[in-house]
């Protein structure tokens, strides 16, 4: 008995279900509030005239709703799932659990109550006014608590590299998250914050673009360490490389912010040091696909039959694209090209649809059989569907993004022989217009993809427990 | 910047990169106890982890970035208060008005430093500026038919004037129209240049405390028949007791109606209505007063580019 309780604690995976599930219902709500904002890029008339329904106001629900809900529950649902899985012992508190559970659900609900009707603070992806903060905060501690409670209580002797990387994005999220969010209520639904002028902004973009290192990064990065070669079956490559990336990955990544000042009123030392240290910034992320992509060596042929595998792996691609192109978009000369035009947007989406998204679907196609006491999904050809429309629907996203930001930049920037600019911004913006749609279109593939998704996890939690047993080609996880 | 704050930033930087370079370095040696090649022997639900050394082509990149970086704050600012052996900087800080910019510019060349900002405009200074150089010498009317000037203002016109005027000079409610040659304060090459050098500011007082409702409807209705229309009910009466009325308006506006180009005065009788026409919008203007603000485009164009505009809007009436 206390051998068999050894090799299989009672895991508390009923919220590790909850995140589950909300992370699809999320990620579906998400996605479509992109795509609808996306068709009004080209179709300004979707409005209707109806103020919440505007760009201005949809547009942070969306990032809200795919980072801190979509990607939140995912990270949620996966460390809660690894952090017992690791430590072979049960999560530190199911209070806990259940009180991150149902706090994290009412601050998305909050963000949908309150952000569409201009209740915001104005900084980006932190928009939520001072009340939805605190209780952020409250979570965030309470999730902090139990995680690090677990490993402290952990059954192993040491602790896998998954638990450092998210650990990390715990400890500076909640760093960042309490930092920037400073502020002075004037009423429940408005405060002003504590830093003024070149100060805040720094601050900002100190936490902005460590929300992508460490919420977006580190976390994912976490997942992927413990799915990856679980779906693959195949050690880790290297633990001396997770070592090296890790703590160079944390230490580099949070002086990265000032690259989305460049050419502003910052003081040029702080532009270069931000700049010098995206530049570091590159090797030490590649560390990690590196790490990922070489588990695989010696099981390449999985490939050719377990789309959950592809997922991951197509991820990690993603992953070494945009994290080579981040970098190279922090050199100040570059970025006097890309700054402010859609090449931006294209970026943060190959990290957000390709990385993000697809490393966390993987995993919850991994995750949902053992949940639900299956073998395997209700049907591994529709995760194949999905993984090509995923696939299909970022690259099309990315491309036209691409393309329009670049053409931006150039039309922006030329002058004619008397030194007039050539071109007048609505004449960019006509230019754009084509891309915007195609845009679209590779929204709507990833949203078609994300209802393929919902209706096969609800055939998957309906069968008769056991009933789905896993094809013979397929994985054997 | 003080020089606490320069070590302390250089400390925790330097700090940060070398500390990387270290680690990295440990890791290059096999310090695990395990054989290279050769499971680490732990296992964490059944994942295990290899001991396999750093792929060497990743740690050469990581030794360029970190050498590369030395080199860049060594030569650029990034170390607090140290300015980099280039003397480089993106503009010249601290700078609050024109004045202060230009003043900056001469002393940053006397100390020899390169300063982006100022490059990029005195290159554009020594390219572009003898174009309008040349440009400055023609008479507004005269230059007004050359296309190549005209093309050259519709761009400056574009980029400085579109965003109230509009991009086809028509205006807006507000913004005068430039193409109808009726002027508020006079259309000829010197009175365009006048206007766009110096800037305007129109000022049409409010009559509401003066004249009362009556007294505003009455104006209205004589305002109304000055360009030949009627009042929507009991127009005769109201206008000739708003003829009476009338008398304060002719101090700008003129006996007649006609205007003052002198003081910015609108024509009240040809029908063109910057504020717009309407019963309810002549009666607006009377109610609360005007306040129209031409800005001056002295210090962002200079002279002789606005003497290329100016024959640009000249061209568009003639």
């Amino acid at each position: 008995m206390s051998e068999i309780s050894q090799a299989k604690p009672d895991y508390n995976y009923k919220v590790v279900r909850q995140f589950t599930i909300m992370t699809i219902i999320w990620g579906i709500v998400g996605m479509s509030l992109g795509v609808f904002i996306a068709a009004q890029l080209f179709a300004p008339a979707l409005n209707f005239d109806i103020p919440w329904l505007t760009y201005s106001r949809l547009r942070p629900l969306h990032t809200n709703a795919v980072i801190f809900a979509f990607g939140g529950c995912a990270l949620f649902a996966t460390s809660y799932y690894i952090v017992q899985r690791t430590c072979q012992v049960r999560l530190f508190s199911d209070k806990l659990a259940a009180f991150t559970f149902w706090g994290w659900q009412a601050v998305i609900v909050a963000a949908v109550a309150t952000l569409p009707f201009g209740i915001t603070t104005s900084k980006e992806y932190a928009e939520l006014e001072w009340p939805i903060d605190i209780l952020i905060a409250l979570v965030w501690v309470a999730y902090i608590i139990n995680f690090f409670g677990t490993l402290v209580i952990r059954r192993v002797s040491h602790i896998y590299v998954a638990n450092w990387f998210l650990g990390a994005f715990m400890l500076t999220v909640a760093v960042l998250h309490i930092g920037n969010s400073m502020a002075l209520p004037v009423s429940f639904f408005k405060s002003y914050s504590i830093y003024a002028g070149a100060v805040d902004a720094m601050m900002q973009w100190w936490y902005g673009h460590n929300a992508v290192g460490f919420f977006l990064t580190a976390g994912f990065l976490g997942m992927m360490y413990y799915f990856v070669p679980k779906q693959a079956g195949r050690p880790v490559y290297s633990y001396r490389l997770s070592v090296v990336h890790f703590w160079a990955l944390i230490s580099l990544y949070i002086w990265a912010g000032p690259h989305h000042l460049h050419y502003t009123a910052l003081p040029d030392w702080t532009q270069s040091l931000g700049m010098v240290m995206s530049v570091i910034l590159f090797v030490p992320s590649w560390g990690g696909m590196i790490n990922g992509i070489m588990t695989l060596s010696g099981a390449w042929h999985k490939l050719r039959t377990d789309p959950v595998l592809r997922f991951l792996i197509v991820s990690l691609s993603f992953y070494g694209m945009s994290t080579f192109e981040g970098p190279m978009m922090a050199i100040k000369t570059v970025n006097a090209l890309s700054h402010y035009t859609d090449w931006t947007v294209g970026h943060v989406h190959s990290g957000a649809l390709g990385w993000v998204a697809m490393v966390s679907i993987g995993s919850v196609y991994h995750l949902i059989p053992h949940l639900f006491g299956q073998q395997s999904m209700y049907s591994t050809k529709l995760v194949n569907v999905h993984f090509w429309f995923a696939t299909i629907g970022v690259v099309l996203y990315i491309v036209a993004m691409w393309m329009s930001g670049v053409l931006q930049g150039l039309m922006w920037r030329a002058v004619n022989a008397d030194g007039t600019l050539t071109y007048s911004f609505v004449e960019s913006l006509e230019a754009s217009k084509p891309f915007y749609v195609v845009r679209f279109v590779g929204g709507l593939f990833v949203v078609t993809g994300m209802l393929i998704m919902a209706y096969n996890t609800y055939k998957t939690v309906r069968a008769p427990k056991g009933s789905l047993v896993a094809e013979p080609a397929g994985q054997a996880a | 910047m003080s020089m606490f704050w320069t070590i302390w930033i250089s400390v925790i930087t330097l700090g940060s990169i070398i500390g990387t370079y270290l680690l990295l370095r440990w890791n290059l040696t096999n310090y695990t106890g395990h054989p290279e090649g050769e499971s680490m022997d732990h296992e964490f639900d059944g994942i295990v982890e290899i001991n396999n050394p750093l792929p060497r082509w990743w740690t050469i990149l990581f030794y360029i970035t970190i050498i590369w970086s030395f080199f860049y704050l060594a030569l650029y600012p990034g170390l607090g208060a140290f300015e980099g052996f280039l003397g480089w900087r993106s503009s010249n800080q601290n700078i609050q008005s024109i004045e202060e910019s230009v003043q900056a510019r001469a002393d940053a060349k006397q100390e020899g430093l390169i300063v982006q900002y100022d490059r990029e405009l005195d290159y554009a200074a020594e390219k572009f500026d003898p174009i309008f150089e040349a440009y400055s010498q023609i008479p507004v009317e005269e230059l007004a038919k050359n296309e190549e000037a005209v093309k050259v203002g519709q761009r400056l016109f574009m980029q400085n004037c579109s965003q109230c005027h509009g991009s086809d000079a028509r205006g807006n409610a507000g913004f005068p129209n430039l193409t109808d040659n009726d002027w508020l304060y006079g259309g000829t090459g010197d009175k365009i240049k006048e206007t766009l050098t110096n800037g305007r500011q129109a000022a049409m007082p409010a009559w509401i405390d003066a004249m009362g409702e009556q007294g505003i409807q009455e104006t209205v209705a004589y305002v109304l028949s000055l360009s030949g229309r009627e009042m929507s009910e009991n127009h005769e009466a109201l206008a000739s007791a708003g003829q009476q009325r009338f008398m304060v308006c002719a101090a700008c506006h003129g006996m007649d109606g006609k205007g003052n180009q002198m003081l910015g005065a609108p024509n009240l009788t040809d029908n063109i209505w910057l504020y717009g026409g309407s019963e309810r919008a002549i009666t607006e203007t009377l109610t609360h007063g005007r306040n129209g603000v031409m800005p001056s485009f002295k210090k962002t164009l200079g002279d002789n580019k606005i003497h290329v505009v100016a024959s640009y809007v000249y061209s568009l009436s003639h």
